[in-house]
């Protein structure tokens, strides 16, 4: 799975979660630059993402994401030694 | 979790066409909510569902709940809505404002006065309980601390009753204590698991006394393990004490306790026999080569459902038996079977034959006389299920899996029979149906109606409430569907009111017969009105289906009348207020010669009569009178 393969599928839970299909992720996006995406929505994103990817973020690590893409290539860590 | 559901085949697909204009949305996401959701699922049905208004469309009910919480808890929201719909019911879910749940309830300005809610669940963490009380502290300083914070809860209960007359709901507290000494925390009583734990205990207590329903997580999360209920994460960065992964299961597990509440739980388990009561098929490999009984796995499988179905009997759920058989076959394993633990007179409804088992479904519901949405389905063959389903989705079947080991534990899971209730009326419900099959052979024989009235020797045992009898009552005004011309429920403390009121008339009706006792089958609640001193109110008749077509509802209002002339009453008032099941009634009060009030319509159908108790001319039946 590549880092784009990931971002796809982050902006499809996303998508789901906020029932906005206008919404396309990238790599460099920051939360506040998508419609809705507030503080409680995030925490749903990241459970959401949890169990679609079936990996486990630190607190550390959930609350310092700087970016989508920093989300992307922790997914791509925790699951490439698989 | 929530495997009972079955997978939702293409619920993005499914969902979108619910959302199409033209179509039946509310209906369409009712039948997804029959499945197995996952989180994100659950959040996108619940937005769908949108917000709900006060009114209930057909088939469906309504309620308003307000959770109060120590935690944040909007994240459960959605999978309460969700299961809710689940089960028709139509939930205005609001949350409290984080940790004021005392304000809430104790200041007459807060958003839940405004808010009126019928329901009001407590979800509240143990930190605050135990935080004060020292590991030092010995038994009684223990038992005293936790004490306090219970009668704390209890002024709180009794103020979410007093202010909204709501029923409420108090969770069961979550044990996400760490060990700290290890096995030896049991034995410290100021140990925090500990501490915790003596705190559930407690709790039970006081709701047992209170009249208050426990929504029971710590239980729940003792059956899926407390990963799967609390994650540490999801408490540091939000306060959310339940894990979001739980929340279809916590929402579930709310959603019987309401609908419980409301009187919409199954009332009946239909069994299939083949490969579901026992092992094999008993028209292939007869009575000796069906797998059952104590010496193989699989046979102690089968007997363990068989064992929870009979105990399921004996807290007041109607078993029958619904299978593709020879009849003659089937009933003798029943009657032969050395290993059989159900027996043939454990089962109100047996069909046994080759016709469709969504027809017999029908069959069994008529014949036990209770709405077809009452009864659950269990059949190991998927093709079956899939069938039934398809054919009449207001049956539940749970999805059982493939492993017969598992069955009891599937069927249990799914908690179709949440009670909120338990009285000696229950344990007797299976005698009492079975009784009803003895009556319906004397019926067959009898010449005409009447004769078969006349014989059955009837009595109605008859008087006011009897303290004994308030919790059956509620029970009966809480789950009656069908006989019930108002369906206004009304809570234990309601009634226990009714009776404490000078002013008001309650009556009770038992029936007996030749067959036996049919228990506590009817109440009325006569109500003056302040207007009208010579008046009376109807405001809940109810009686069980096991009872109807025995004129009971004649001798009952003769005795209504009578007992209210003696009260110098004058008048009756009742309405009729239809909703999906009580049709039976519908008829009810110009049958009894009341007459159709002329003043502007009421809402929703409604239909208001009157009786002038001085033109009422007795009814005559074969019931004779024995006064409690």
């Amino acid at each position: 799975m590549t880092d784009q393969d990931i971002v796809n599928g982050l902006t499809r839970i996303l998508r789901d979660l906020l029932s906005d299909d206008s919404i396309v992720l990238r790599m460099e996006t920051k939360r506040d630059e998508v419609a809705n995406w507030d503080s409680f929505a995030y925490v749903s994103f990241i459970v959401a993402v949890e169990i679609e990817f079936g990996v486990k973020f630190g607190v550390a690590e959930v609350e310092s994401f700087p970016n989508v893409g920093a989300i992307a290539r922790r997914i791509s860590a925790i699951l490439l030694p698989r | 979790m929530m495997d009972w559901l079955p997978a939702a085949q293409d619920f993005r697909g499914c969902l979108r066409l619910a959302l199409e204009p033209s179509s039946n949305r509310l209906e369409k996401l009712a039948a997804l909510a029959q499945h197995k959701l996952g989180f994100l699922e659950t959040i996108q049905l619940d937005r769908a569902l949108g917000p709900v208004g006060a009114e209930s469309p057909q088939g469906f009910s309504s309620g308003r709940v307000a959770i109060l919480a120590s935690a944040t808890v909007d994240h459960l929201v959605p999978a309460i809505r969700v299961s809710g719909l689940r089960r028709r019911l139509l939930l205005d879910v609001h949350v409290g404002p984080y940790g004021q749940y005392r304000q809430q309830l104790l200041e007459a300005e807060s958003l839940l006065h405004q808010l009126r809610p019928q329901i009001v669940v407590l979800s509240l963490t143990a930190r605050e309980a135990i935080v004060a009380v020292p590991l030092t502290a010995t038994s009684a300083e223990a038992d005293a601390a936790i004490g306090r914070s219970i009668d704390e809860l209890r002024m709180l209960w009794r103020k979410a009753r007093e202010t909204f007359h709501a029923t409420v709901i108090q969770q069961t507290f979550l044990n996400i204590a760490e060990p700290l000494f290890g096995s030896y925390d049991r034995l410290v009583a100021g140990a925090p698991a500990q501490l915790i734990a003596h705190l559930n205990e407690q709790l039970s207590l006081a709701a047992a006394e209170d009249g208050v329903l426990l929504l029971d997580i710590a239980r729940a999360s003792e059956r899926d393990g407390l990963d799967a209920w609390f994650d540490v994460t999801r408490w540091l960065q939000a306060k959310m004490e339940i894990a979001p992964r739980a929340a279809p299961v916590y929402g579930d597990l709310l959603a019987r306790v309401i609908a419980a509440q409301r009187g919409l739980s199954k009332k009946c388990l239909v069994l299939d026999l083949d490969n579901t009561l026992w092992g094999g098929v008993i028209g292939d490999d007869g009575p000796e080569g069906i797998i059952l009984g104590e010496g193989t796995g699989t046979g102690e499988a089968h007997l363990a459902l068989q064992r929870y179905a009979k105990q399921l009997r004996e807290r007041g759920v109607i078993l029958a038996v619904c299978s593709k058989n020879d009849p003659a076959v089937a009933e003798a394993v029943f009657r032969d079977h050395p290993e059989m633990l159900l027996r043939r007179a454990d089962i109100a409804a047996f069909v046994a034959n080759w016709e469709d088992k969504s027809a017999n479904l029908r069959r069994i519901a008529e014949q036990l006389n209770i709405g077809i949405e009452s009864l659950v389905f269990v059949d190991d063959n998927p093709a079956e299920r899939a069938r039934v389903r398809q054919s009449l989705p207001m049956v539940a079947v749970p999805e059982l899996p493939a492993d017969a080991a598992q069955y009891v534990r599937c069927l249990a899971d799914a908690g179709y029979f949440e009670s909120v209730f338990f009285t000696a009326d229950d344990s007797r419900r299976g005698e009492q149906y079975s009784a009803n099959a003895s009556r319906e052979v004397f019926l067959e024989s009898s010449q005409s109606m009447d004769d078969f009235l006349r014989g059955l020797d009837m009595s109605v045992i008859f008087g006011p409430f009897q303290t004994v009898d308030l919790a059956r009552i509620a029970q009966l005004i809480g789950k009656t569907n069908q006989f019930n011309p108002t369906t206004r429920r009304h809570s234990l403390e309601d009634v226990a009111r009714f009776v404490a009121s000078d002013r008001c008339l309650p009556l009770q009706f038992r029936l007996v017969d030749r067959f036996g006792d049919n228990g506590l089958v009817s109440a009325m609640i006569l109500r003056p009105d302040p207007q009208a001193p010579d008046l009376i109110e109807i405001d809940t008749w109810v009686m069980s289906c096991r009872v109807f077509g025995r004129q009971l509802e004649w001798e009952a209002m003769n005795i209504a009348v009578e007992t209210a002339c003696r009260m110098g009453v004058r008048r009756f008032r009742a309405d009729y207020i239809p909703t999906s099941k009580n049709g039976v009634v519908r008829d009810l009060y110009s049958a009894l010669g009341f007459t159709l009030a002329q003043e502007p319509a009421l809402q929703d159908g409604a239909k208001r009569w009157f009786l002038q108790l001085s033109d009422y001319v007795p009814h005559s039946t074969h019931i004779a009178r024995r006064s409690e």
